[in-house]
């Protein structure tokens, strides 16, 4: 050895992280990572946070990233620890969450020999990642940490993965800072193309019925996106409406709002699809969600679609004018370009389009009854509605993740947002069980906030162990359980698609929450009618600590709007009385999911 | 690949709604990658995994350093799916640059074929006959068998393996297409 000490594969890894800015790790150890364990023991600067499973890391990384903009990062052990975060790694990746996965891998020369603990984790990964790696050789290693997190982080952002045999981690190994090279082969284009931007400047002063749709995209390209989208929205004057993912880069309770659309979207969000001539998609995917039947969607449109993304461009509509860019650098240059451009904008279009939009909205399609006399059953809308209320009064930065169900079309429905960042669910792949690790993350990142998991009773079983990280690391984390023991949403569709068979969708042999909550350390809180819902939530907000609220509410609610599968934006269920509209759906719609 | 390079930001556009149901038309798209392992891997998941068609793919490395190769695909589907497959490939993180040579001006495709005759009598006169028809090389000879080799275009390939198939075709071994651009394009990393 030199003079220098040579720094082991696991402390070049850390330095490595150091260097990126990594504060924090969710992580659990295995006998393939415990060099990296060891070392993380022997420093100070990155705090490790013991999860209960590994899918609640990625999900805890997912929600650390999204609340704050910075890379998630997971280290889990070799062979289970790296297939049981698969299911995160496929989330991020849906979502386009940056998140950086450390796997423990067997030894480089037992490597194919089925050895224990061994899983051919980049084989797995590959469809699940946006990138990864395996590290053969030590030299590679810093490397390879500072390319993973530039690609986690930029283009559109995703899950990267590094497999690391523990021979790597133990051999002594050089150290590299981050080049400031671009990288050889990845090159994602940030800049839109200032032609295509005229045209989609000039379509839209053109328009008669514009819309602007923005999604997840917005919210990845930061704050000034978000802000850029605001104002241009406000200089045009027009509506704005939401795909799930994008909540909270549009403030929903402006005027020029019209809600969330797709599937469970408003009326007057959907119906403003349906009928626009000219419509601008920032950042968002036209995923099937959101266009119900494709040849149906949109017909009379012009389509401007902005993504960073070529491949998610034509890729399920065909637009008119395509724009290869980053979210926020397009709404500055679509802003810009529309101060540039003298061409009038066609003000009295929009205001007869506007009066069109009024009167969808007048239908108030979110609209629900709930009996207010003492005793009555709680409406999960209600709970929801007044959750957000009472939260607000607090006047606390608050933050809400979900899980899977109608439970979260709910809390997308009636909790407002107004800031980017503040809304974590898990929306392209659906993971039940994402929202309590994605809270825990979260907390972790913003340790005052208000952080509140609206979930299921089914789903939040499904990584509830989690409740022991919120105790461990003493995370005040709200569980807020719209409990309607069923699996509400396969409960609605069965009701509407499959003449009422309830297979296997009701809760059956529930545990007791409020003590599941005792006995981890937390607090819980029960709510049975509607006089008691504010005192549990105003109880549950002023405790300092881990709450499970159960909140029972009816059982056979069901959630609407809702577009049925393989219908069009204007063949909505508006509620219980149009509920027959789902018996017309075709043998085509029921194949959908 | 040509002098007047489009901005990098320029998506196709198509001319109608009604692209999407266009007819099917095959595709020879090249790909530069970076050698690193499970390159062919995720190209080939990407096909499989999104439901495209592979009717070829070959892969070599072509730098002086081995660290790059070319991986030509030839496919088919609609012109809104092979943009697809275009843009998926792009995409990916050790992609360099992809070329569609079918569409972007003349290239030239080829491949090389070996092609096993066990036969006597006339059969075996007339298997060399169609081979030197075809000019194609014997590379191999028993007193049962021949083996030809050919190299050309896919449908002549496929022409002299048919026309040997009654006369005592036995065994088929194609490299599938490897493809170029006619004239001074190249299919080289612009960064
Ligand atoms: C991991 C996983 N398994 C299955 C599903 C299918 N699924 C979607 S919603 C749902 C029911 C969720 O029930 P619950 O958490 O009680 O929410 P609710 O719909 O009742 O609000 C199921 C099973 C899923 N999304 N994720
Ligand atoms: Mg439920």
């Amino acid at each position: 050895m030199t003079a220098i000490q040579q720094q082991s594969g696991a402390e070049i890894l850390l330095r490595a992280l150091r260097d990126q800015g990594v504060e924090v790790i969710f992580g659990y150890p295995g006998g393939a990572v415990l060099p990296i364990y060891d070392a993380i023991y022997q420093q100070n600067s990155i705090r490790h946070i013991l999860v209960r499973h590994e899918q609640a890391a990625v999900h805890a990384a997912e929600g650390y990233a999204r609340s704050t903009g910075k890379v998630g990062v997971v280290l889990v052990t070799s062979g289970p620890g790296a297939t049981n975060a698969v299911t995160g790694l496929v989330d991020a990746l849906m979502d386009s969450i940056p998140v950086v996965c450390l796997t423990g891998q067997v030894p480089t020369h037992l490597i194919g020999n089925d050895a224990f603990q061994e899983a051919d984790t980049t084989g797995i990964t590959r469809a699940a990642t946006k990138q990864n790696y395996l590290v053969r050789q030590s030299e590679d290693l810093a490397r390879t940490v500072h390319e993973a997190f530039h690609i986690a982080r930029s283009g559109r952002p995703g899950p990267v993965l590094i497999d690391l045999p523990k021979d790597i981690l133990i051999a002594p190994a050089p150290y590299q800072p981050a080049s400031a090279e671009p990288h050889r082969s990845y090159r994602p284009v940030t800049e839109p193309d200032p032609s295509r931007i005229k045209e989609a400047v000039r379509l839209l002063k053109s328009a008669k019925r514009p819309i602007v749709y923005s999604g997840g995209g917005v919210i990845n390209a930061g704050d000034a996106a978000s802000a850029a989208l605001v104002e241009f929205v406000r200089v045009t004057g027009m509506p704005c409406t939401s795909t799930l993912m994008g909540l909270g880069a549009y403030p929903s309770n402006d005027p020029q709002f019209l809600g969330m659309l797709g599937m469970h979207g408003t009326y007057e969000a959907n119906n403003a699809m349906h009928g626009c001539d000219v419509m601008l998609n920032i950042g968002a995917r036209f995923d099937d969600r959101v266009t119900g039947r494709l040849n149906a969607f949109s017909p009379d449109s012009r389509k401007i679609h902005a993504d960073i993304d070529p491949s998610s461009i034509n890729k399920n509509v065909v637009v008119d004018v395509p724009i290869i860019g980053d979210a926020g650098l397009v709404m500055q240059a679509l802003l810009a370009a529309w101060h540039a451009d003298d061409t009038r904008q066609d003000r009295e279009g929009l205001a007869s389009w506007w009066r069109q939009i009024d009167a969808w909205r007048a239908v108030d399609s979110l609209k629900f009854t709930q009996n207010p006399a003492p005793g009555s059953i709680i409406k999960p809308q209600h709970a929801i509605r007044r959750l957000y209320e009472i939260t607000r009064e607090t006047g606390r930065d608050t933050f809400i993740s979900t899980e899977v169900g109608q439970h979260q079309m709910w809390a997308a429905q009636h909790f407002r947002f107004d800031k980017p960042n503040r809304w974590m669910t898990s929306g392209g792949l659906g993971t039940m069980g994402y929202g309590l690790p994605a809270a825990a993350g979260v907390q972790i990142a913003h340790p005052d906030a208000l952080v509140i998991d609206v979930a299921g009773e089914a789903s939040i079983l499904m990584n509830i162990q989690e409740m022991a990280t919120l105790a461990q690391y003493r995370l005040p984390v709200k569980v807020f359980i719209l409990n309607n023991q069923y699996m509400g949403m396969v409960r609605q569709w069965q009701e509407l698609l499959h003449g009422s068979r309830y297979s296997e969708s009701y809760s059956e042999a529930l545990p007791d929450f409020v003590k599941l909550a005792d006995a981890f350390h937390g607090v819980g809180l029960r709510a049975t009618s509607v006089d008691d819902l504010d005192r549990v939530i105003r109880e549950m907000i002023a405790i300092d600590r881990p709450v499970i609220a159960d909140i029972c509410v009816d059982q056979k609610e069901n959630c609407f709007p809702m577009i049925p599968s393989g219908a069009a934006h204007n063949e909505m269920i508006l509620g219980p009385e149009h509920q027959d509209r789902a018996a017309a759906v075709t043998d085509e719609g029921l194949m959908l999911v | 690949m040509s002098d007047e390079t489009p901005h990098p930001a320029a998506a196709p556009t198509f001319s109608s709604r009604e692209a999407a149901a266009l007819p099917r038309r095959s595709a020879t798209i090249s790909v530069l990658v970076e050698n690193e392992s499970g390159v062919l891997a995720r190209v080939i998941g990407l096909f499989a995994g999104r439901g495209y068609n592979i009717d070829s793919l070959t892969v070599a490395s072509v730098d002086a350093g081995g660290s790059r190769s070319r991986i030509n695909i030839v496919t088919s589907g609609s012109d809104m799916v092979i943009e697809q497959i275009k843009a998926q490939l792009t995409r990916l993180v050790p992609v360099y640059r992809i070329a569609e040579l079918s569409q972007e001006g003349p290239h030239l495709a080829r491949e090389l074929a070996m092609v096993k005759v066990i036969s006597d009598g006339a059969n075996r006169a007339e298997a060399l006959r169609l081979a030197e028809a075809f000019r194609a090389r014997v590379i191999d000879a028993t007193v049962e068998s021949f083996v030809f080799e050919l190299t050309g275009g896919t449908q002549k390939l496929d022409s002299f393996i048919e026309l040997l198939r009654p006369i005592g075709l036995a065994e088929v071994s194609r490299t599938g297409v490897a493809a170029i651009a006619r004239g001074t394009r190249m299919l080289s990393s612009k960064h």
